[in-house]
């Protein structure tokens, strides 16, 4: 018997496996396919204190082995995650991640208090990384200092662990994580889309309305890996691992690296049973490589 | 519901220029009912391309278990699509969002198709003429290669043709044809170009209509709030292009 069981700070997986915040709504379009209890938990879309109708389109555009989005946190607002969403989600034996947004502190704040006191919003996940709006999102997770102010006003108001979302569009990610935990994080989570661009060779304009977007899925795992195994290396938070995870190998990598747990993100577009299948597979694959738990092989890269 | 299924090719071939025919088979059929659904269709089992490709179904068999899209090969995915052979399997996801409301004519109605957006109003029109309704088909198209599926409109009903260049039927768009037609039917489907959707939503702001909708998509099953456009019945409402529609009446959608 494989133990697949996970205990980070106020979470208790059945295992390491979630669905990225804005890959997967709020869950009721994935609903449609299986049982969400089958998840280890569930991040759900950025939620901000106002409803937000996000950016003109063209949202996306397909690139090598990945694609660029640039949505713009469109969400129904606190009062309806809080009222409709999260309530809707209490069918399901399923801890919910709750990912926060906002232009100013004070939204982040209002949020975070509000949405924690949810009975299934275990933890908390401050996005500090959008890269596809104007004021707020990453202009909190590019400077040390304000990551670290943004993550303590944070974590005064949560009645839950508090996550940081990071963003790879940094010079020195280590730098952001530490900030981050001197704020008093319980943990991390990375990493968010890289900021890119797709233009049109007849027109030579951008593709995408917003000039640019995220890039996310298989074309960016060796950033994320190479990130998460630095972070892990110097901070002592747990880390939640994501970016471009298609299969239960690339769940493995994430955990060698130093991940505790791994999210899917794009590849729910792609197959939107990828979730319960990597859930299925496994713990096959750890017991081919050798293991009975997940725990055993978190950080097994650093063990050189 | 909507089924995943690696379905097996029965049968493509190249229909118009740069334009495929595709049948496949498989019990994801026996979801198939609304003209107008589309399939999210994965053509390679890697992540290169990644995302799947959203193609209209344009006839719907459910005795023989197999369903026929038409596409246009000219991306990178379609082009992979469009080596497929008989025997081939490929990854479908479907039927997805809803299609037109044919319940909704009542005598005659108007079909208007422009370029791809022809093939639903195909299996569209099948069903409409099964229960007794009258169709008439006005399709626009490129140029004569472009044109596809004539014969098979013609044998449902009165069917015109316009080409851009002129090189076959009337010169110009389907509008040019709608200004010579009289306005003796109850309800208007339309699936084809945004363009072509407001000029046909213009021409007839009394009659019921019911157009399809083309948006750049991520999952197609209304996760990822890519495809959303706004509405006319608020400031902040929206729809979601794929799993709202792609079918909306006429007046609801700002694009």
């Amino acid at each position: 018997m494989i133990d697949m069981t996970i205990k980070l700070p106020g979470l208790e997986l059945k295992n390491p496996i979630m669905p990225a915040s804005g890959c997967f709504g709020f869950g009721k379009e994935y609903a449609q396919f299986y049982d969400l209890s089958q998840l280890g938990a569930v991040m759900i879309k950025a939620t901000t204190v106002e409803t937000r109708l996000g950016n003109p389109t063209p949202r996306v555009a397909e690139t090598a082995a990945g694609m660029l989005n640039a949505i713009g946190l469109q969400n129904p607002g606190l009062e309806k995650v809080f009222g409709e969403e999260l309530p809707w989600l209490e069918q399901f034996d399923v801890p919910i991640i709750a990912n926060v947004a906002g232009t100013t502190t004070e939204d982040y704040v209002e949020v975070a208090r509000a949405v924690s006191k949810a009975a299934n919003v275990h933890a908390l996940e401050i996005n500090i990384s959008c890269p596809n709006v104007k004021k707020g999102g990453i202009t909190f997770g590019t400077d040390p200092a304000v990551a670290r102010e943004l993550t303590r006003a944070v974590k005064e108001v949560s009645s839950v662990p508090v996550y940081v979302k990071l963003s790879p569009n940094v010079t020195d990610i280590v730098s952001i994580a530490k900030a981050v935990e001197e704020g008093g994080a319980d943990g991390i989570t990375m990493i968010n889309t890289l900021l890119g661009m797709r233009l049109d060779p007849k027109t030579g304009r951008p593709v995408i309305a917003n000039i640019t977007g995220g890039l996310s899925g298989p074309a960016i795992k060796p950033v994320a890996l190479r990130m998460v195994y630095e972070v892990s290396k110097q901070t002592n938070l747990p880390i939640i691992g994501m970016g471009g995870v298609t299969d239960v190998d690339d769940v493995i990598d994430f955990l060698s690296a130093g991940a505790s747990a791994v999210a899917v993100g794009t590849a729910n577009f792609v197959n939107p049973f990828v979730c319960p299948e990597i859930i299925g597979k496994l713990p096959e694959r750890l017991h081919e490589l050798g293991y009975d738990s997940v725990q055993e092989v978190i950080g097994r890269s650093h063990r050189l | 519901m909507i089924r995943q299924q690696r379905m097996t090719v029965i049968a493509q071939q190249s229909i118009a220029k740069h334009i495929f025919e595709l049948t496949v088979e498989g019990d994801l059929v026996e979801e198939m009912a609304e003209p107008g659904q589309f399939v999210h269709v994965r053509v390679a089992d890697s992540f290169e391309p990644l995302l799947r490709r959203p193609i209209s179904v344009a006839s719907i068999d459910k005795e023989r278990n197999n369903f026929t899209m038409i596409y246009r090969a000219e991306g990178r995915g379609t082009q992979i699509l469009a080596d497929k052979r008989a025997g081939d399997e490929i990854d479908v996801l479907g039927p997805l969002g809803h299609g037109f409301p044919e319940e909704q004519a009542e005598k005659k109605a108007y079909l208007i198709g422009g370029g791809i957006g022809v093939p639903p109003l195909y299996e569209l029109a099948k069903q409409l003429n099964s229960r007794g309704i009258e169709t008439v088909h006005i399709l626009g198209f490129e140029s004569k290669e472009a044109i596809f599926y004539e014969e098979k409109f013609k044998a449902l009903g009165e069917t015109h043709i316009a080409t851009v260049d002129g090189s076959h039927g009337t010169e110009g768009f389907v509008t040019h044809i709608l200004n010579e037609l009289p306005h003796d039917f109850d309800t208007y489907f339309s699936c084809g170009p945004t363009a072509m959707l407001e000029a046909v939503q213009w021409a007839y702001p009394q009659k019921k209509g019911f157009l399809s909708y083309e948006q750049r998509m991520g999952c197609g099953i209304g996760a990822c709030f890519a495809c959303v456009c706004r509405t006319t019945k608020s400031e902040t409402d929206y729809i979601k292009v794929c799993s709202d529609g792609p079918v909306f009446p006429a007046g609801v959608v700002i694009t």
